[in-house]
C-alpha cells in the first residue's frame, strides 16, 4: 500500500517538474515528424590536470639544473641554454603563466580570504624557487623566470648605474611588493599580472600599451641590463632577502680571489662588491653617533610613511570594484541621471539591497585605511634601511657577488683566470 | 645564526603551504561565467587577454524553440523577412541556420567566427528560450591568474569552478 503511494507521490512530482520545466520556455521543444536527433551540445575540456602537475616538474627539473651548471659545472652557457628552454616553455609554450612571480598574489589571497581556493600548482610554484633561493641563490632568476629570461638575452651592451642610482630605482620593487599585497589581501585585484610587460609578447596578444611597456623594458634592457627584475619585479624582493641567508651562492672565483680586477666589470647588475682595506675603518664614535641618528629616523620615516599611506586610502581603494560601484551609485544620485553607466544599471536590474553595497564598500575602505598605514611604514622603513645601508661600509676581501642583488646570471666566472685547485 | 634563520624560513614556508593546501580543492579550477548573471554587455568581447575572446556563444539545443524567427538570429524590425547579411544579429556571422522541416529550423555557432559579443543571447533571451547562451570555453581559455573579463563584468558573473564540472549552462543536463 504505501509502496503504491510512494510511487503515485513520485509519478505526480514527476509530471509538475515536467510541467514546470516547460513553463520556462516560451516555445516548446517541437515535435519533429521527421526523424531529428538534436545536436549535442559541445563541452571542450580544458587542459589536463597531469599537464598542470607536469609544469611543477619542469620548474623543479630546470631549477636543479640551472643550479648544477652555476654551482659545480660553472657554465655560463649552461645557464644561458637553460634560459633559451625556459623562454619556450614557460613563455611560449605556457604564454607565461602560472609564473612564479604572480603566485605571491594567490599566497596573500588565499591567506586573507579563507573562501579563495587556491590551486596546488601555484603553491609549488610560490614555494619551489624561494627553498631553491635559500640554499643555493638566485639561481630561478638566472634562467629559470621567464620574465628574467627574455631580458637576460637582449641584456647585450650593459653600462654600469651609480650605487646611489642603483639603490634608488632598487625601491621600487618594494612600493610595488606592498601595493602587489594591498590589493591581493583587500580581494581588490591581481596587480602584478595585470601589469606583466612581457607576458603579452609570450602570448603575442596585448594591448597596445602594455605591448610598449613590454617593448619599452626590452630596448632599455640592451642598455640597463635586466630592468624589470631590478627595478620592478616584486617577487625579486623575496628572494632578495632570502638569498642574503642562503647556504651555498654562486662564487666568481673557483679558488682564492687573486684580486685581478678582470671581473670588475663583468657584473651588467652592478652586484660585485669590491674588496674593501681594512684600513679605512672610521673611528668608533662616529660610528656609534650615526647609529643614534637611524635609531631616531628610521622610526619616524615609518611614522611619516605610514601616515602619508594612510591619506592615500580613498584613491588606492577607487580601485576596488565594489567600492567604484558605491560610488557610482552615490553620485548618480546627487545628479540628474541621464545616461547610467552599464554597471549601475546592471545592479539596479539585479534588486540587490543598495545599503548592502554601501556597507560591503565601507568595510573594504576601512580595509585600505590600515592598509594604508602598513603600506605606508614599510615603504618607510624600507626607505630609512636602505639610506642606513648606504652609509655603512661593507669591509672585505676579494670580489664577491653581493648574494642579495646576484642574480647567479653566471657572467662573472668566465671572466676569472683562476682555475679550479690552483692557489 | 643563518642556519637559524633558514630552518625559521623552511618552516614559515611549509606552514604557509601547508595551510593554504588545506583550503584548496582536489584538482583544478577554471573561469566561468553564468549565463542566469551575465546582462550580455558586450564587453566579453574586448576584455579578454585573448584577441577572439575565449568567451563564446554556446547554443543549448535541448532547449531551443527551432523557431523561424528566431530572435539571436535575425535583427529586430527588419525590412524584408529574409536572411541576407543585413538582417543577421550576428556581426561576424557565425550563426549558421539549417532547415529541418517546416517550420523548424536548426542554428548552429560557428566557434571560429564567433567573438563573444553576445548580441544573439540578448537577441534569444529577450524574445526566445535563452537556448543561446555565453560561456568561458576552456580549449581556449588560457586560465589566467585573474580573468580579466572578470574584472571588468558588470555583473560579477565570472567565478571559478572545478573543472570535472566546468559549464553553467540553463536547461543543460547532459
Amino acid at each position: 500500500m504505501s509502496k503504491k503511494l510512494i510511487s503515485i507521490f513520485l509519478f505526480l512530482l514527476l509530471i509538475f517538474s515536467g510541467i514546470d520545466s516547460m513553463a520556462k520556455q516560451r516555445f516548446p521543444k517541437p515535435e519533429f515528424e521527421k526523424k531529428y536527433t538534436v545536436p549535442d551540445t559541445q563541452i571542450p575540456a580544458s587542459r589536463a590536470l597531469w599537464l598542470e602537475y607536469f609544469d611543477v616538474f619542469m620548474l623543479v627539473i630546470c631549477l636543479s639544473v640551472v643550479t648544477w651548471f652555476v654551482l659545480k659545472k660553472r657554465s655560463r652557457l649552461g645557464v644561458l641554454s637553460v634560459s633559451v628552454f625556459s623562454i619556450i616553455y614557460f613563455g611560449f609554450y605556457r604564454k607565461g603563466c602560472v609564473c612564479a612571480v604572480g603566485s605571491m598574489q594567490n599566497i596573500t589571497l588565499g591567506l586573507f580570504n579563507t573562501e579563495y581556493h587556491i590551486p596546488l600548482t601555484v603553491i609549488a610554484f610560490f614555494i619551489i624557487p624561494l627553498l631553491f633561493t635559500l640554499f643555493f641563490g638566485r639561481t630561478f632568476c638566472a634562467g629559470v623566470c621567464p620574465l628574467g629570461a627574455i631580458q637576460d638575452i637582449v641584456a647585450l651592451r650593459s653600462i654600469s648605474l651609480k650605487k646611489w642610482v642603483q639603490a634608488m630605482l632598487g625601491l621600487i620593487p618594494f612600493v610595488y611588493l606592498g601595493l602587489a599585497i594591498l590589493y591581493a589581501a583587500t580581494s581588490t585585484d591581481f596587480v602584478i599580472c595585470r601589469y606583466d610587460p612581457f607576458i603579452g609578447i609570450y602570448r603575442l596578444n596585448a594591448s597596445f600599451l602594455m605591448f610598449s611597456i613590454g617593448a619599452i623594458l626590452l630596448l632599455m634592457g640592451i642598455f640597463i641590463a635586466r630592468p624589470y627584475c631590478r627595478f620592478l619585479c616584486p617577487y625579486g624582493v623575496l628572494l632578495n632577502w632570502v638569498s642574503r641567508i642562503s647556504k651555498k651562492h654562486l662564487t666568481i672565483t673557483p679558488a682564492e680571489c687573486i684580486d685581478c680586477r678582470l671581473c670588475e666589470d663583468s657584473c651588467p647588475f652592478g652586484a660585485i662588491q669590491i674588496p674593501t682595506p681594512e684600513k679605512i675603518r672610521e673611528n668608533r664614535f662616529i660610528t656609534v653617533k650615526r647609529l643614534m641618528f637611524f635609531c631616531i629616523v628610521i622610526p619616524l620615516l615609518i611614522f611619516l610613511g605610514g601616515w602619508t599611506g594612510s591619506r592615500f586610502y580613498e584613491n588606492l581603494s577607487m580601485v576596488n570594484l565594489k567600492v567604484r560601484l558605491a560610488n557610482e551609485l552615490l553620485m548618480s544620485k546627487n545628479e540628474a541621471n541621464e545616461s547610467q553607466s552599464i554597471e549601475i544599471t546592471t545592479f539596479k536590474s539585479q534588486g540587490k539591497p543598495e545599503e548592502k553595497l554601501y556597507s560591503e564598500a565601507s568595510v573594504i575602505v576601512k580595509q585600505f585605511y590600515s592598509g594604508g598605514w602598513i603600506l605606508g611604514g614599510f615603504i618607510g622603513l624600507v626607505f630609512g634601511l636602505t639610506l642606513a645601508q648606504l652609509t655603512f661600509v661593507h669591509y672585505q676581501k676579494g670580489y664577491t657577488p653581493n648574494k642579495g642583488t646576484c642574480l647567479s646570471c653566471g657572467r662573472c666566472m668566465d671572466y676569472c683566470p683562476v682555475k679550479k685547485g690552483e692557489k | 645564526m643563518n642556519t637559524t634563520l633558514r630552518a625559521g624560513v623552511v618552516i614559515g614556508l611549509c606552514g604557509v603551504g601547508t595551510l593554504l593546501a588545506k583550503r584548496t580543492l582536489n584538482g583544478k579550477t577554471v573561469w566561468q561565467l553564468d549565463p542566469s548573471k551575465c546582462v550580455q554587455c558586450g564587453r566579453c568581447a574586448t576584455s579578454c587577454v585573448l584577441t577572439s575572446s575565449a568567451v563564446k556563444c554556446v547554443h543549448v539545443y535541448e532547449i531551443c524553440g527551432y523557431c523561424d524567427l528566431c530572435g539571436g538570429y535575425l535583427k529586430p524590425e527588419v525590412k524584408d523577412l529574409n536572411t541576407a547579411a543585413e538582417n543577421q544579429l550576428c556581426p561576424t556571422s557565425a550563426i549558421r541556420r539549417k532547415f529541418v522541416e517546416e517550420p523548424f529550423f536548426q542554428y548552429d555557432i560557428d566557434e571560429k567566427l564567433c567573438i563573444g559579443c553576445g548580441k544573439c543571447v540578448k537577441g534569444c533571451g529577450a524574445f526566445g528560450n535563452g537556448s543561446l547562451q555565453l560561456q568561458v570555453r576552456h580549449n581556449i581559455c588560457v586560465n589566467c591568474n585573474q580573468c580579466s573579463i572578470a574584472i571588468n563584468c558588470p555583473a560579477d558573473a565570472f567565478r571559478r569552478v572545478p573543472e570535472n564540472n566546468s559549464n553553467l549552462l540553463k536547461g543543460f543536463t547532459k
